[in-house]
C-alpha cells in the first residue's frame, strides 16, 4: 500500500511543477503515527511530510469550501466517501469546481486509533497494510477488528474525479449499514429512549460533529446565533442535547452522504451516524432509494415530493 | 394519568394552516361543535411553514402533544406546500419515535375549511390519546416546568 | 498505609458513598467520565483518563447562578447557588490534580469565585497513580509525577490490591472512617512507583523543550508565521477546550423559563467564532487567531502572570481527542525551542 502514497506524491509533484495547481490538499504525518492531520501543501519540498496511510480517516472535502474560493487551482485527494461529500457540496454550490483538481484514491478502510488501543496497541511507528489486514508493531489485525465504524459498512466507489489512483479492487463491506438502525427499531420505545438517553447524556456540545460535517456548511449556524433563542454553549438541561442532535440530523437529512465523520470525531463516542442513518433508511423506504452525493444535479428527497407520498400517520404502518 | 385528569390538563399545540384548518376550527366553533380547551391553536400561513424546531420548542415549553393541520394534499393554497410538509413531518415524527418519544404525541391531519366536524373529531381524539399518555416526560425541559 | 483487595473495591465505594457523595470514573454508553456513585453504575477505575476532566466537579460545564421571577411590577431575585455537601472525588490522576492548582490561581484569586471555592473546600481528593501511562501523556514536562500524584489520599494499584496513603488531615479522617480497609505495607507501593516512573521516562513526549515560551518572547511568538500552518486544519469546534482540565473560560447566559429567567454560567471556548464578539467588532476574525490565542494563553500569557506556572498539565486529552489531530504537542515542537527537533 506504500505504492499508492508514492504515486500520490508523484502526481502532486507533477501538477505543482507544471503549474496546473498551486496547492495540494492532503494529509500530513503526525507525531505518534496515528495523529495524521489534514494539510495544504504549497510546494514540492513541503510534500516530504505528505502521507497516505491507514490513519487518513479525515474527510477533506469540507476544506474546499474555503480553499476553492482562493486564487489558483488546488489538487485534492478524495477517498471514495470524501468524493460523495465533494459532489454534494458541488450540488449545493458551496465549492467552486473550476478551482479544484480532484484525484480519487483507493481506500480499503481506515483504522480507528481507539480500536487499536483497545487491542493493546498504543504507539504506532508504522503500519503495513494489505487489502484485508493491517500489521502494527508486528501484530497482524484483520481489517474488521480495527477499522473505523464508517468503513465497516462502506460500499462507496470514487466519483467525479479528474484522475484516479487505485491498484486494488475495493473490499466488500463486512456489515449492512442499517443493521443497528433495524436493531433499534425493533426495540420498544422505552428501550430506545433508555439507549439514547445514555448516549446523548454524554454530549458535551463541543460541536465537533457539526464542524466536521461536510453537509453542515451554514455560514452562521442557528445554534450559534444569539438571536435564535436556542443558542447555548453547553447543555444546561437534558432537553438541549436532544434538540441539538435532532435538529442537526434533520437539517442534513437528504443531504447526508453517510461519510461517518460525526461518529469518528465525537470525543464521547456517541454513535451519531445512527441518527443520520435512520433518516436515510426512512427516505429509502418511503421515497425510494437515494444516495446523497451520488450525482451533482438531482433533487434531494426533502426538496422533492410526489402526490402519492405516504402520510405521516401511515409511516409506522397505519397504527398511529 | 389520574393526576392528569384531576389537576393537570394536557397541553396541546395545534399548528393550523391559515387557509384551511384554521377556518375549519372557526367552522367548528360557529357550528357549536366542541373540542377540548387544552388545544392551543397557532395559525401558520401553510403547513410547510412549520419548522421542526417549532415542534420541539412547543414540547420544551410544556406541550404534551403537537398536531399539525394543513390543507388536503392537492389543495394547498400555495400549490405544493403541504407536499413538502408531508415528507418533513413523516421523517421528523419517525425520528422522534426512534428516540423513544411516544408516537401518539405527534400527528398530522388534513382538515379543509369545510370540515368543522372533522376538526372537532380530530382534536377530541388527539387530546384523549395524549391525555392517556400523561405528561410529556421524554422531551421536557425541566427549567420550563417550575 | 491502608489497602483493600481490588475485587473488593465495590465495598469501599459503597462505604464511602454511605457517608458522603462519591464521584469517580463511571462508564456510561461508551465513554468514561466522573459521575456520582450509585447502585448499578459501571465504575471504570482502571481507565487512564476520563473524557471530561475532573474540573467538572468544581467548575461544572453548566451551573445555575440566580433566578429572576416577576410578579406584577416586582422582580424577585433568587440566589440559585447551592451549598455543596462534603464529597469524595476518587481516582483523580496526577495531571488532573495539578490542574486544580492552576484553576485555583484563577478562581480563588480576588475576586474569589464563591461557587468554585465552596466546592473546592467540600472535597476530599483521592488520587490514583497511573500504572500504564500512554504515549499521549507528557505530564512530566509540567512537573507532574504520575507515579506520586499527591492529593488528600494517594492510591496505588499494585497487583490485585489497592493501597492508600493519607497525605492530609482530611485524607486521614477519610481513611480512618473506612472499616473495609486493612493495614498495608509500603514496600510494594514503592516498587510500583519506581516501575511507573520508568515507564514515564520512556514516553515519547517527556522531553519537550518549553524554553522559548517566556514573557519576553511574547511578541516574537505571537508573530511567528508557523501559526498559519499549525492551525490550518482547525475546525473551530470546542473539543480541545471542553476536554482540557485547565481551560477555565466561561460565559454567562440567561434562559427564559415559562415563569421568569434563569441565569447560568457555562463553559465557553476560545475556539468558537463568537467568543470575542462584542457589540461593534470581533477582534479575532479568523481561526488562526483563535487557535493562537489558546496556545499563547496556556504557554505564554498564563505563566507570565502566574509565576511561571504553565496553563497545561500534559494530560494529553487534546492529543487524543482533536478531530483533526491538532494539539499542543505539535505547537510546542514547532515553537518551544531548539531541543524539540
Amino acid at each position: 500500500m506504500q505504492r499508492i502514497e508514492t504515486a500520490m506524491i508523484e502526481k502532486a509533484k507533477a501538477l505543482l511543477s507544471s503549474g496546473e495547481v498551486t496547492r495540494v490538499l492532503g494529509w500530513k504525518k503526525g507525531e505518534l503515527g496515528y495523529d495524521v492531520e489534514p494539510c495544504v501543501f504549497k510546494s514540492e519540498e513541503s510534500l516530504k511530510d505528505f502521507c497516505y496511510n491507514v490513519f487518513c480517516g479525515a474527510n477533506l472535502s469540507k476544506y474546499l469550501v474555503e480553499e476553492s474560493k482562493k486564487e489558483g487551482k488546488i489538487l485534492v485527494f478524495l477517498k471514495p466517501c470524501d468524493s460523495y461529500s465533494f459532489n454534494q457540496l458541488i450540488k449545493e454550490h458551496r465549492i467552486n469546481k473550476e478551482n479544484v483538481y480532484t484525484v480519487g484514491v483507493e481506500c480499503q478502510g481506515k483504522v480507528d486509533p481507539y480500536k487499536l488501543k483497545e487491542n493493546g496497541i498504543e504507539m504506532v511507528d508504522s503500519a503495513v497494510e494489505t487489502v484485508d489486514t493491517v500489521t502494527v508493531k508486528g501484530k497482524e489485525f484483520k481489517k474488521e477488528e480495527i477499522i473505523l465504524g464508517k468503513c465497516l459498512t462502506c460500499t462507496k466507489k470514487p466519483l467525479s474525479y479528474d484522475d484516479i489512483i487505485s491498484f486494488n479492487e475495493k473490499r466488500e463491506p463486512v456489515l449492512d449499514r442499517f443493521e443497528t438502525v433495524k436493531k433499534l427499531e425493533a426495540m420498544t420505545a422505552d428501550e430506545r429512549y433508555a439507549f439514547w438517553k445514555d448516549q446523548l447524556s454524554n454530549c458535551i456540545r463541543c460541536n465537533a460533529c457539526r464542524n466536521v460535517c461536510p453537509a453542515c456548511t451554514c455560514t452562521k449556524c442557528v445554534f450559534d446565533n444569539d438571536n435564535s433563542g436556542i443558542a447555548s454553549k453547553a447543555n444546561s438541561d437534558s432537553f438541549e442535547e436532544k434538540l441539538f442532535h435532532i435538529i442537526r440530523a434533520f437539517h442534513v437529512a437528504g443531504r447526508c452522504t453517510d461519510c461517518g465523520e460525526c461518529s469518528r470525531v465525537c470525543p464521547q463516542h456517541i454513535p451519531l451516524h445512527l441518527l443520520n442513518r435512520k433518516f436515510i433508511s426512512d427516505i429509502d423506504r418511503l421515497y425510494g432509494e437515494y444516495q446523497a452525493g451520488e450525482d451533482t444535479d438531482s433533487k434531494g428527497p426533502l426538496t422533492n415530493y410526489t402526490t402519492g407520498d405516504v402520510d405521516p400517520s401511515d409511516v409506522f404502518g397505519g397504527n398511529n | 394519568m389520574q393526576e392528569m385528569n384531576n389537576e393537570k390538563r394536557p397541553l396541546i399545540v395545534a399548528f393550523c394552516c391559515n387557509w384551511c384548518s384554521y377556518a375549519g376550527a372557526d367552522l367548528a366553533g360557529s357550528s357549536r361543535l366542541s373540542y377540548p380547551a387544552d388545544v392551543k391553536i397557532i395559525r401558520v400561513p401553510c403547513s410547510c411553514r412549520v419548522n421542526p424546531m417549532f415542534i420541539l420548542k412547543a414540547f420544551q415549553r410544556g406541550a404534551d402533544g403537537v398536531i399539525i393541520c394543513g390543507c388536503h394534499p392537492g389543495d394547498c393554497h400555495y400549490t405544493t406546500g403541504n407536499y413538502y410538509a408531508r415528507r418533513r413531518m413523516s421523517l421528523l415524527f419517525s425520528m422522534l419515535d426512534y428516540l423513544g418519544i411516544e408516537r401518539e404525541r405527534t400527528r398530522v391531519e388534513w382538515v379543509s375549511a369545510a370540515e368543522g366536524a372533522k376538526f372537532s373529531a380530530v382534536m377530541n381524539d388527539f387530546a384523549s390519546k395524549v391525555a392517556a399518555l400523561g405528561e410529556n416526560k421524554r422531551l421536557e425541559d425541566l427549567r420550563c416546568k417550575e | 498505609m491502608k489497602k483493600i483487595a481490588y475485587k473488593n473495591l465495590d465495598l469501599l465505594y459503597k462505604e464511602i458513598a454511605g457517608a458522603q457523595e462519591l464521584y469517580l470514573p463511571v462508564k456510561v454508553a461508551k465513554a468514561t467520565n466522573f459521575k456520582k456513585y450509585e447502585d448499578g453504575v459501571e465504575v471504570d477505575i482502571k481507565s487512564l483518563q476520563t473524557v471530561k476532566s475532573a474540573k467538572d466537579l468544581f467548575f461544572p460545564q453548566s451551573e445555575d447562578m440566580m433566578e429572576f421571577k416577576t410578579s406584577g411590577k416586582n422582580i424577585e431575585i433568587i440566589d440559585a447557588r447551592k451549598t455543596p455537601a462534603p464529597f469524595v472525588l476518587f481516582g483523580v490522576r496526577g495531571c488532573d490534580l495539578k490542574s486544580f492548582e492552576i484553576l485555583d490561581r484563577v478562581f480563588l484569586a480576588e475576586p474569589v469565585d464563591t461557587m468554585y471555592k465552596a466546592k473546592r473546600e467540600a472535597v476530599t481528593v483521592v488520587t490514583l497513580a497511573c500504572n500504564n501511562p500512554e504515549s499521549s501523556c507528557f505530564c512530566k514536562v509540567f512537573g507532574v509525577d504520575a507515579s506520586n500524584p499527591k492529593g488528600d489520599v494517594q492510591a496505588t494499584i499494585v497487583g490485585d490490591e489497592m493501597f492508600f496513603e493519607p497525605l492530609t488531615e482530611k485524607g486521614r479522617a477519610l481513611l480512618d472512617s473506612l472499616k473495609c480497609l486493612e493495614d498495608g505495607d509500603a514496600t510494594a507501593v514503592e516498587g510500583e512507583k519506581k516501575a511507573i516512573a520508568e515507564k514515564i521516562d520512556a514516553l515519547p513526549f517527556v522531553n519537550l523543550d518549553l524554553s522559548e515560551f517566556k514573557g519576553e518572547n511574547l511578541m516574537k511568538l505571537f508573530d511567528r508565521p508557523e501559526w498559519e500552518d499549525l492551525s490550518k486544519a482547525c475546525l473551530g469546534c470546542g473539543t480541545c477546550t471542553f476536554v482540557c482540565p485547565t481551560c477555565q473560560c466561561f460565559d454567562i447566559r440567561d434562559f427564559q423559563t415559562n415563569a421568569g429567567v434563569k441565569r447560568f454560567r457555562c463553559w465557553d471556548s476560545c475556539m468558537y467564532s463568537e467568543f470575542t464578539k462584542m457589540a461593534a467588532e470581533n477582534p479575532r476574525k479568523n481561526q488562526m487567531q483563535r487557535y493562537r490565542q489558546r496556545f499563547m494563553h496556556k504557554l505564554c500569557y498564563f505563566p507570565s502572570n502566574n509565576d511561571g506556572e504553565y496553563g497545561c498539565v500534559g494530560c494529553g486529552r487534546c492529543v487524543k481527542k482533536c478531530p483533526q489531530s491538532l494539539n499542543i504537542v505539535k505547537v510546542i515542537k514547532k515553537l518551544g525551542g531548539k531541543n524539540n527537533d
